[in-house]
Formats: structure tokens, sequence, C-alpha cells
């Protein structure tokens, strides 16, 4: 086991690397000089510029900017932010948790209806449920959730009037934050109405967001537990007298899991992909309308520190969905 | 004399029973693919858009850019306040909805077949080369897939797209090179589970070079996971470039391209549902089709990913 991890740790090294060479090489390969590129549409002086090229070490053979770099990257500097002027690393770790609270609703929505909605379909397979549910599973799998977002806004928040459109909670209520959390830190500051003001805000973004991990999930389970059911243990189970109720709450679910919460680990990159365009609909203050903004205001160290800690972050769940996978899959543990 | 009038009719007899084995594939594989209705319906959708797309200007009842000023968000024909001239309504500036859907379908299907030819192409050298050779070229090659599969996709895009700078043209290669990796790993791992079978040791000792083996050996007995990666590519890269085109970073307005117009749409999301309505149903009823057919063809085409 010990040598599984660390097998796995050496293959991952050197995407780390590559990672970083992307980020480094990004703000160089675009278009122009990347002083003015870095400086944004204000430009610069000639003297200013010299005095930059030397601050940013621009002087230097490229290899040692590499390095530089890489150093810096190691003691935690990712730059600093060109519209806001502070560090990236600080920017980034303040609306993470906006991000990471609404990716986690989403695939805690996906998960509870996903599982029991791929398990129901397998065990009446070829039933109308079955067909309905893969039916919509598909569609979910299909959806382009920019548009899925504006229409759940046109229905529950223009004809019924029933969620905000926009934001994390409703401007009249204000308490420091704690935990980052919204509905947490919303829940502890006891102020009546600022969790339900929260929770509202979160709906429609969690089920957007939730939609296409919902899907595949869905579709997931359903083969993962067809598989199983027609094993030899399954049948073995059943025949000693188990009722339905067992043969498929434990001995078909326990194994047809094991695939499934690995394509729940695959989906970090599809929530973080999607949460680009989920909080761009929703106004939602997380990394992902971050990265676009900073994209259009040409506010590259951003860009540049959000894509290698966007890429650690899929990497390190990816990396732990592996280990996972080898503990709980004895076929690979006892390898 | 007669030798070679054998070798004539001998010829001729295998040429026929050729013929007569593929048309024998084909059969079966449609046996295959007609036993699954969801497929043939998306193929059947799919075989309309490809109509509309390829008359669109005959199929168009109005110019796709031309703004009737008289008729600003114009609801549809079946809401009060609609005309049987603009039968789907039309958008901020006069234009008439439909016809603009009708030539968006060119720009969709044009971003997919592009993408994917590029990716495929791509991805199915770049695994050859792989697989084939195996040792530090495999090494650096499976390497660098992983650093472009870290990034979220759609992110890895937007991010080329600010390099190479907005635009339809653009935002294609971009997620041409995020789709890569999928065709680079497929063909790598088929052409290591082909590269030691008895039949490619024969054509090596034959005497066939390193090109030969690869393309005209290998590739042929690989290509069935491969068409199914391309069919579930196609309606990614449809979907990424409408993701694009939404954020502003795709094709750029006035172009009928349906991301872009629903990003123009968006102001409007309360006052005109039909601005945002159409054009996400035509992404989502072609993306559908699209899929409907790559799990038809996962059906047919390999029976080990058979998903149900």
């Amino acid at each position: 086991m010990f040598k599984f991890i660390i097998s796995k740790l050496a293959m991952i090294v050197p995407t780390f690397f590559g990672i970083t060479i992307v980020a480094f090489g990004f703000v160089r390969v675009l278009p122009g000089d990347p002083i003015l590129a870095l400086a944004g549409e204000r430009g610069v002086k000639p003297e200013r510029y010299q005095e930059l090229l030397v601050q940013f070490g621009f002087d230097k053979p490229i290899w040692e900017q590499y390095f530089t770099y890489l150093v810096n990257l190691f003691q935690g500097d990712f730059g600093t932010s060109i519209a806001t002027k502070r560090p990236v690393l600080d920017e980034f770790l303040t609306l993470f948790p906006a991000t990471i609270e609404l990716a986690l609703c989403a695939i805690i929505f996906a998960v509870l209806l996903g599982i029991p909605a791929g398990i129901i379909s397998a065990v009446k397979r070829g039933s109308w449920f079955d067909q309905t549910t893969m039916g919509i599973a598909l569609a979910g799998y299909s959806m382009p959730i920019f548009w899925w977002g504006l229409l759940l806004i046109i229905f529950f928040s223009g004809t019924l009037g029933w969620t905000p459109v926009s934001g994390r909670i409703s401007l009249l209520y204000y308490f420091p934050q704690v935990t980052g959390f919204m509905l947490i830190d919303s829940f502890l500051s006891g102020q009546q109405g600022a969790f339900k003001s929260a929770f509202m805000h979160l709906i429609l973004p969690t089920i957007v967001l939730g939609t296409i991990p919902l899907a595949v999930i869905a579709r997931q389970t359903r083969s993962a537990m067809l598989e199983v059911l027609g094993e030899d243990y399954v049948r073995t189970a059943r025949a000693k007298g188990l009722g339905q109720m067992q043969v498929i709450g434990v001995h078909a679910l326990r194994n047809a899991l094991i695939p499934v919460i690995t394509t729940i680990g695959l989906q970090v990159g599809v929530l973080l992909a999607g949460a680009i365009l989920t909080e761009t609909i929703f106004s939602w203050p997380g990394i992902g309308k971050w990265m676009v903004d900073s994209i259009f205001r040409r506010d590259y160290p951003s860009v540049q520190g959000g894509l290698v800690l966007i890429a650690l972050i899929v990497m390190v769940v990816n990396l732990t969905v592996d280990v996972l996978y080898g503990f709980i899959n004895p076929r690979i543990r006892h390898q | 004399m007669t030798d070679t009038q054998t070798t004539k009719v001998d010829q001729t007899v295998v040429k026929a029973e050729a013929r007569n084995a593929q048309l024998q594939m084909l059969n079966e594989f449609w046996h295959y693919f007609s036993a699954n209705k969801g497929a043939v319906i998306g193929l059947v959708i799919v075989g309309i858009m490809v109509f509309v797309a390829a008359f669109a200007p005959w199929l168009a009842p109005h110019d796709a850019g031309h703004q009737y000023r008289d008729a600003f968000l114009m609801p549809p024909v079946w809401e009060t306040g609609g005309s049987w001239k603009f039968i789907l309504g039309t958008d901020a500036v006069g234009r008439d909805m439909l016809s603009r859907l009708i030539h968006g379908s060119r720009f969709s299907l044009f971003i997919g077949v592009i993408v994917v030819s590029i990716s495929l192409t791509g991805g199915i050298i770049i695994g050859l080369v792989a697989g084939y050779f195996r040792g530090w070229v495999d090494g650096i090659i499976m390497r660098v897939m992983d650093i472009i599969l870290a990034f979220p996709s759609l992110l890895m895009a937007l991010v080329l797209v600010a390099i190479l700078g907005p635009g339809l043209v653009n935002a294609m290669i971009a997620i041409a090179i995020v789709l890569q990796p999928h065709f680079a790993r497929l063909t790598r791992a088929a052409v290591m589970s082909e590269a030691n079978r008895e039949y490619v040791t024969s054509a090596k000792v034959a005497g066939a070079g390193h090109m030969r083996l690869m393309f005209k050996t290998i590739l042929p007995n690989c290509l069935a996971p491969l068409i199914v990666q391309a069919t579930l590519s196609f309606s990614t890269a449809i979907l990424d470039a409408a993701a694009l085109g939404f954020l502003g970073m795709g094709a750029q307005p006035p172009t009928p391209e349906w991301g872009t117009m629903l990003a123009e749409a968006r102001e409007f999301v309360l006052r005109a549902w039909w601005v945002v309505t159409f054009p996400g149903i035509a992404i989502l009823v072609t993306v559908l089709a699209i899929n409907l057919v790559g799990d038809g063809l996962r059906d047919a085409l390999d029976p080990k990913l058979k998903r149900s």
C-alpha cells in the first residue's frame, strides 16, 4: 500500500513541474511585451519600464527567471494581482470557500439523487422508470449548463419569484466571515432570516452545477449495478434466502460503488470547469468568476497564479481518489 | 499462361469475397445499431441538422443579419403580439430568431467537424508514436498529456483563447488542443494491446517498416473506440464552443453562433424568454442527438464497452 502511494506520488511530480512551466510560459507567449501585458492597459513610462524589467527579472536569462519563479512558488508567492494589488494567493484563498461551498452542495445534490436513481434503474431494468431516468440523464449530460441556469432564473426567479437571481446572500445581512461557508457563517451569526437567505441563494447554482455530475453518476451507478447484479455472489446471496433489500443494499451496492466513487472523484475537474460558467451566471463570488474576470481584465499574474492553484487542486484530488480507490479495492491493495 | 489466368480468376473471387465480408460487417453493424432506438432517433435528428445546415440560405425565411427596425423583441407567433412574419420572434435589434438559429446550425456542425478532425488526427499520431515506440518517447508524451488534462478543460480553453485572441477559429484550436489528449491516450492503450499480437509480428517478419506497421497494420484494428470517442468529442466541442461564445471568448457578435446568441440575450432574460430559450434548445437537441448516436455506436462497435 505504501509503495502504491509512493508510486502515485512519483507520477505527479513531473506533472507538477509541467504545470508550472505552462503557467510560467503563459505570460511569455502572450502576444506583445510581457511587461506591457503585466502593466495592463494604462501602459508605463520608459524609465518605469526599465525598473519593472529589473524588478520582474525579465533582464535575466529565461532559465534563471523560471528558477526564481519556482522558488517563489515554493515560498507561497504566487505573484501580485494587478487589479487589487493584493497577493494572488490571498485573493484565491478569500474566494475559494465560496467555490468549495457551491461545489460541495452540487456534488451532494448529485450523489443523493444520482445513486438512488441509478440503483432503481438497474433493479427495474427496462421499466418506464429506467427509461425515463436514463433519458433525463442523457439530456442532463448534454445540457449547456449556462443556458440551463438562465432558464431556471427565468422560471424560478422571474415567473415564480421564489429564488434570488444572483450573489450569495441578501445585502440586508452583514456578519464577519468565520469559516467562509455562507451557510455556516449565516447560521452562526444568529441573525433572523440570514440562513434562509443564504440557502435560497444556493439552490439554483447548486442545481446548475450539479446537473452534469448527477447525470454521470446516475448512468455510472446503473451500469455498475447491472454488472454486479449478474455476478455469482449476488446469486449466492439470493439463494441463501436473503431479502431483496439486503441483497441489493449490502452485497450488490458495496461492490458497485467502487467505480462510482472513482467517477465522483473525477467530477472535480468537471465541477471546476462548470464553476466558471455557473459563477458567471449567478455572479457567485468564487474562483471561477474570478478567473474569467481576471482574463477579461488582463490581470495576468492572477490568471497565472490561479492556473497553478487550480491545477494543483485537481491533481491532489485525483491522487486522493486513486489512493482511496486502491484502499477500498482489495485487488489493487494486495498487489 | 494458365498461371496468370488462375491468378486473375482468384483475384476477382477474392475481391468479391472481400466485398461480401464488408457488406456483412456493415449489416451486422446496422443490426446492433438499429437495436438501440435512441440511436436511430439521434441519427435522424443529426440528418435533419445536416440538411438544415447545408440548405440554410434557402430554408431561412429572412437574412440572419438583417435588422427589422419596426420589430424589436417581437414574441413568437403563438404569443400575443407575435406575427407569422417572425415565427420564433425577433431579438433585441429586430433580427429574425428562426433565421439566426438556422444559420447557427452551420457554425455548430462546422465547429464539431473541424475540432474533431484536428484533435483526432493529432491524438492518433501522438498516441501511435507513444504506444508503438514506448520508452522515453512514451514517457514524455504521456506526461505532456497529463499536464493538459490537469487543467479543467474549459479553463484551459479560456486561457488558450486569451493567448490566441478571442474568435471562432482560435476557440476551435483551443478546444481541439484540450480534447486531443483523450484521443492520444485511447490510441496508445489500443496500440499497446495490439502491438504484441501475432498478425503484427508476422507483418514485422515480412519486412514491414515502422510507418506501415503503425498506420496500415495496427491502426485499423484500434478504430472502434476512437470512433466512439470522436462522436462524444463532437458534442463536447459544440458545448465548449457555445460556452466560450457565451463568455465572449468564442465567435464574436453579430455571428449567429448559438452560444454567442445566448450571451447577447442575457440582459433580456426576464423580459423576453424566447431570445434565451430557443438557442439553448438548439444546442441541447443537437448535443443530445449526437450523444444518442455515440451511445448506439458504442453498443454496435465495442461490445466490451456496452453500457447496459
